[in-house]
């Protein structure tokens, strides 16, 4: 087994240095340049989306836009909550009740 | 000047939903440890040192396959690097704290307490924002922990036939769905989420990362085509 602590310890610190990379550096330049600021809009949604997507889109590391592919389904019928809601709760819990009853079903 | 107790009040309230989606991801990083063959311990050991779910996720499965540290290492903060932004998106928010609470609030950046406390600096200025930031994300963390200690001591008995892991992208999609506002920002999902999936089988996780910055690219060429 590859060694376990150091990994952790060197994720941790370095993960710990992204997080404070800019609320560190904030106090010694006066301001975001516009053109970052502009780009910092689009990171949620492109961050998010890249997160979200292949989740539901591959199945077994192969695209799965298909019928048969119960997640994107789900995934579909809570995006219309999350949209008409905007509850998180809800969106989860509708998702998941979607891809059980899917997978019963299929 | 708003309290400071109302305000993380406020911040403690806007993340309750929000925990109900962590729930399901911190058993999961903590079942899926033990199952690669991490020790309780470590398993513990990553959620408080790491604290990022989908960065731990990656890690385990790495462990799991007993691949080289330095490739765990990168991997997981490959992935955490989106971080880097939200960080830069949050400092003038927080301008003028002592670097010791900035290093604090940073150590509990996450992807939710960003998105919750943005959204709400955006739309309301009557707010003291250090706290209903720490209002958000510190219950993310209690919730994370404990959470993962019981994936560990349920670990396996969990049936594959309750998709628990699904409740991971549920819940970025209830949070992306709010971010997108106009058409550059769904243009900045669409190409973003599209990138990311052609980019999957790019090594190191490079896909998650890589459809980040063609989606914020996509975005910006976008409105800037836009204004002309």
């Amino acid at each position: 087994m590859t060694a376990v602590w150091p990994a952790i310890v060197a994720i941790g610190v370095g993960t710990f240095l992204i997080r404070f990379s800019f609320l560190f550096l904030f106090e010694y330049v006066s301001e975001v340049p516009e053109s970052i600021e502009r780009a910092l809009r689009f990171v949620p949604p492109a961050v998010l989306a890249a997160l979200v997507v292949p989740a539901v889109v591959m199945v077994d590391g192969s695209l799965a836009i298909a019928v048969g592919n119960e997640r994107l389904i789900a995934a579909g019928i809570a995006a219309i909550v999350a949209w008409r809601t905007e509850n998180i709760f809800a969106t989860i819990a509708v998702g998941m009740v979607a891809l059980v009853a899917l997978q019963s079903l299929i | 000047m708003p309290s400071r107790r109302g305000s993380f009040g406020a911040g403690a309230r806007a993340v309750v939903p929000v925990l109900l989606g962590v729930i399901p991801f911190g058993l999961v990083a903590g079942a899926a440890a033990v199952r690669a063959g991490l020790s309780g311990l470590e398993a513990v050991g990553l959620s408080v040192i790491v604290f990022a779910g989908a960065s731990q996720l990656a890690a385990i499965e790495l462990f799991g396959q007993d691949a080289h540290a330095a490739v765990i290492v990168a991997t997981a903060l490959v992935i955490n690097l989106r971080m880097t932004m939200y960080s830069a998106s949050l400092a003038p928010h927080f301008r003028g704290l002592s670097t010791r609470l900035r290093a604090g609030l940073a150590y509990l950046l996450t992807d939710q307490a960003y998105a919750l406390s943005v959204a709400r600096f955006r739309t309301d200025e009557d707010v003291d924002r250090a706290w209903f930031y720490l209002g958000a994300a510190a219950p993310i963390w209690v919730v994370w922990v404990i959470c993962t200690v019981i994936g560990i001591l349920v670990g396996a008995r969990v049936p594959d036939s309750l998709p628990l892991e699904f409740a991971v992208p549920l819940t970025f999609l209830a949070l992306l769905v709010p971010t997108i506002t106009d058409s550059p920002s769904a243009l900045a999902a669409a190409i973003g989420g599209t990138a990311a999936t052609l980019g999957a089988g790019l090594p190191l996780n490079l896909g998650l990362i890589t459809g980040a910055v063609v989606g914020v690219f996509a975005g910006l060429l976008i409105e800037t085509g836009w204004q002309r």
